[in-house]
């Protein structure tokens, strides 16, 4: 197919609706963000139109420091661990019969239709000592006695996962469908075990997907801000639940919006420095 | 023995058997074609010797050595797909050094052994280059060099030349079997492309629905096919319908065919005749009186139909060897019988 330049304002004409939207409901937005962080904050929790750093300023501690630099790692180790759980459960996965992969994908859906409140609970009900999966192992035998695994790092990290991992499935699977199945054929053919096979020719094959699944998860995990209060300590509150916490419960919104413009800020330095590095492992 | 031996191969899907009771022996350093229509099982064998199927029964015996427990990878086999699987991300030299690297063989050897095998297949400076940036028969080459790069015992090739376009396929077949020729290297390709198979093979297998119809060589295919189906699927061939008369001759539509008889106690069979052999004659004695209906003038050959009795035979001449006909003229067929191969129906 010969694709031609638009020409005249006509052929634009699709592109109105789509931009007229990301106008009202992302460019307004957030643009009223940023002027707000600026503002200046009166006590009682209104706020008058002025143009002040100190907002920023007060970011600039070791506490917010030690915050943002927990939710990007936080978020960094979700991505990671749902790289790991779902590229090889993906690549199984697309091995299947027919009737297999649809049943799989309809579960994980059903995931998504959850609301995140509800699994935050049902975790924490799982991790909690009087109803909770340490009672199984007692019961067959590995644990002495049960124990409370909530609240705890491990916990909020799986909470995410949990969440994210629907997703990741998601977008992995029509790369790995596509996949020539020969290729890992072809690799076993040449000597490689299966598992070689797996990471000398399926995790290359699939570069740029991976990227951009770990970008994906990442972002999608920076934003959570239920799941860390439900199955945390406040040492593990990201940030989001800092900006959440600033903006509804302490009336400071030309704060909580300070924090929201510098996390988007340090997101996209970071996904521009993965974009870097990936075309740059390409040219090599 | 040395060699390949498939003993009683069987492979099910479901209810479905791709393969069933396969035997074949392939001695060492001969070239086999395996022939047949689309899902003859053909391809199905070949993953089963290559290890990527497990039969559901027999066994695959490599110079004595039950290979059939051996996974994939450890069965030392040199293996070109039909999509030819070479890795996207790697160059040509890196596609090809693969299976080195895999065994962990010092770098300068691998170099060593790369470089032999780009002059092996006239690709010399080569080795840097995109694989996606070769040609479609570079591409080919590629494949075999990268399945030849550890001097396998066994060379699997799939539909290997079908992405080519016909006049480099013919020039490929050729120089596919030099090379196995060259380095005496146990060859099973599988293809449906009969020419294919006639160039290249020293045995042709020709298959249908899961079993093997005939093993020998292209000639004796060609020649004296053991089935109907063997005679319609290689080349083409008339299959007239025989029956014996009281004397236990062999007469067609009613009239004896000379010299031929048919073998006691067969009342009924089928006889192949290659166009070729069928002559065109004046009508009467003893030829079997026809009406031709159309005439294929190829340039290099001229087909002939010849309607007798609302069954068609075709002959097969070159220009200067066919008598002046035209359609719609009555003609007489000779059947030479010693051209004739009766066929059990």
């Amino acid at each position: 197919m010969r694709r031609e330049p638009p020409r005249t304002l006509t052929d634009y004409g699709p592109l109105f609706f789509p931009a007229a939207m990301l106008t009202i409901f992302f460019v307004v937005p957030f643009g009223t963000m940023i002027a707000v962080s600026f503002f200046q904050r009166q006590q009682g929790g209104f706020y008058t139109p002025a143009f002040v750093w100190s907002n920023y300023e007060r970011f600039l501690s070791a506490f917010f420091a030690n915050v943002l630099g927990f939710s990007l790692m936080l978020s960094i180790a979700v991505a990671i661990c749902c790289l790991v759980l779902a590229l090889p459960f993906t690549y199984l996965l697309t091995r299947m019969s027919r009737r297999a992969q649809v049943l799989w994908l309809v579960g994980l859906l059903s995931i998504l239709s959850l609301s995140e409140v509800i699994t935050g609970f049902a975790w924490s009900t799982l991790f909690s000592r009087t109803a909770g999966i340490t009672n199984l192992l007692v019961a067959i035998g590995i644990m002495d006695s049960p124990r409370a695994l909530t609240p705890s790092l491990g916990a909020v990290l799986t909470g995410m996962v949990y969440q994210a991992f629907p997703y990741t499935v998601l977008v992995l699977y029509p790369a790995l469908v596509r996949l020539d199945p020969t290729l890992t054929e072809a690799a076993r053919t040449l000597g490689a075990s299966p598992l070689r096979a797996f990471f000398n020719v399926v995790v290359p094959a699939l570069r740029n997907t991976i990227v951009a699944t770990l970008i994906m998860v990442f972002i999608f995990a920076l934003g959570s801000y239920l799941l860390p209060q439900i199955l945390g300590r406040p040492q593990h509150w990201t940030l989001s639940v800092l900006i959440t916490d600033q903006a509804i419960y302490q009336s400071n919104m030309p704060f909580a919006a300070a924090m929201a413009v510098f996390l988007v800020l340090v997101t996209l330095a970071l996904v521009a420095l993965t974009l870097f590095l990936g075309r740059k492992g390409e040219a090599a | 023995m040395s060699g390949l031996v498939l003993k009683d191969i069987s492979k099910r899907f479901g209810n479905f058997a791709a393969v069933s009771h396969v035997d074949l022996s392939v001695p060492h350093g001969t070239f086999v074609c395996m022939l047949g229509p689309s899902g003859c099982g053909k391809t199905t064998l070949l993953r089963m010797i290559a290890g990527l199927d497990e039969p559901s029964e027999g066994a695959i015996l490599l110079d004595g050595a039950d290979i059939t427990p051996i996974p994939t990878h450890k069965r030392n086999l040199g293996m070109v797909f039909q999509s030819l699987a070479l890795f996207p991300h790697l160059n040509v030299g890196e596609n090809i050094a693969y299976p080195l690297r895999i065994r962990g063989i010092a770098k300068e050897d691998q170099k060593k052994r790369v470089d032999e095998l780009l002059q092996m297949i006239h690709l010399q400076g080569y080795g840097e280059r995109p694989v996606s940036k070769l040609s479609g028969g570079q591409r080919q080459r590629v494949a075999i060099a990268r399945a030849l790069a550890l001097s396998p015992k066994l060379f699997l090739l799939d539909e290997p030349l079908s992405a080519l376009d016909a006049k480099l396929r013919e020039a490929m077949q050729v120089e596919l079997r030099q090379l196995q020729q060259r380095l005496g290297i146990t060859t099973i390709v599988v293809t449906h492309d009969q020419r294919e198979a006639m160039t290249m093979a020293d045995t042709v297998v020709v298959m249908n629905g899961g079993e093997i119809r005939q093993a020998a060589s292209p000639v004796d295919i060609y020649r004296n096919p053991s089935d109907t189906f063997v005679a319609d699927f290689i080349g083409s061939t008339n299959l007239l319908e025989i029956s014996a008369d009281s004397a236990s001759r062999a007469t067609f539509l009613g009239k004896p065919v000379a010299g031929l008889a048919l073998p006691a106690g067969l009342a009924k069979a089928s006889v192949s005749i290659r166009p070729e052999d069928v002559h065109l004659t004046a009508p009467g004695g003893d030829a079997i009186d026809g009406t031709i209906t159309f005439i294929r003038d190829l340039g290099g050959t001229i087909e002939t139909f010849v309607d007798v009795s609302g069954q068609s035979i075709v002959a097969v001449s070159t220009p200067r060897a066919r008598p002046e006909v035209s359609v719609g003229q009555k003609v007489g067929v000779v059947l030479p019988h010693e051209a004739c191969v009766v066929l059990k129906r």
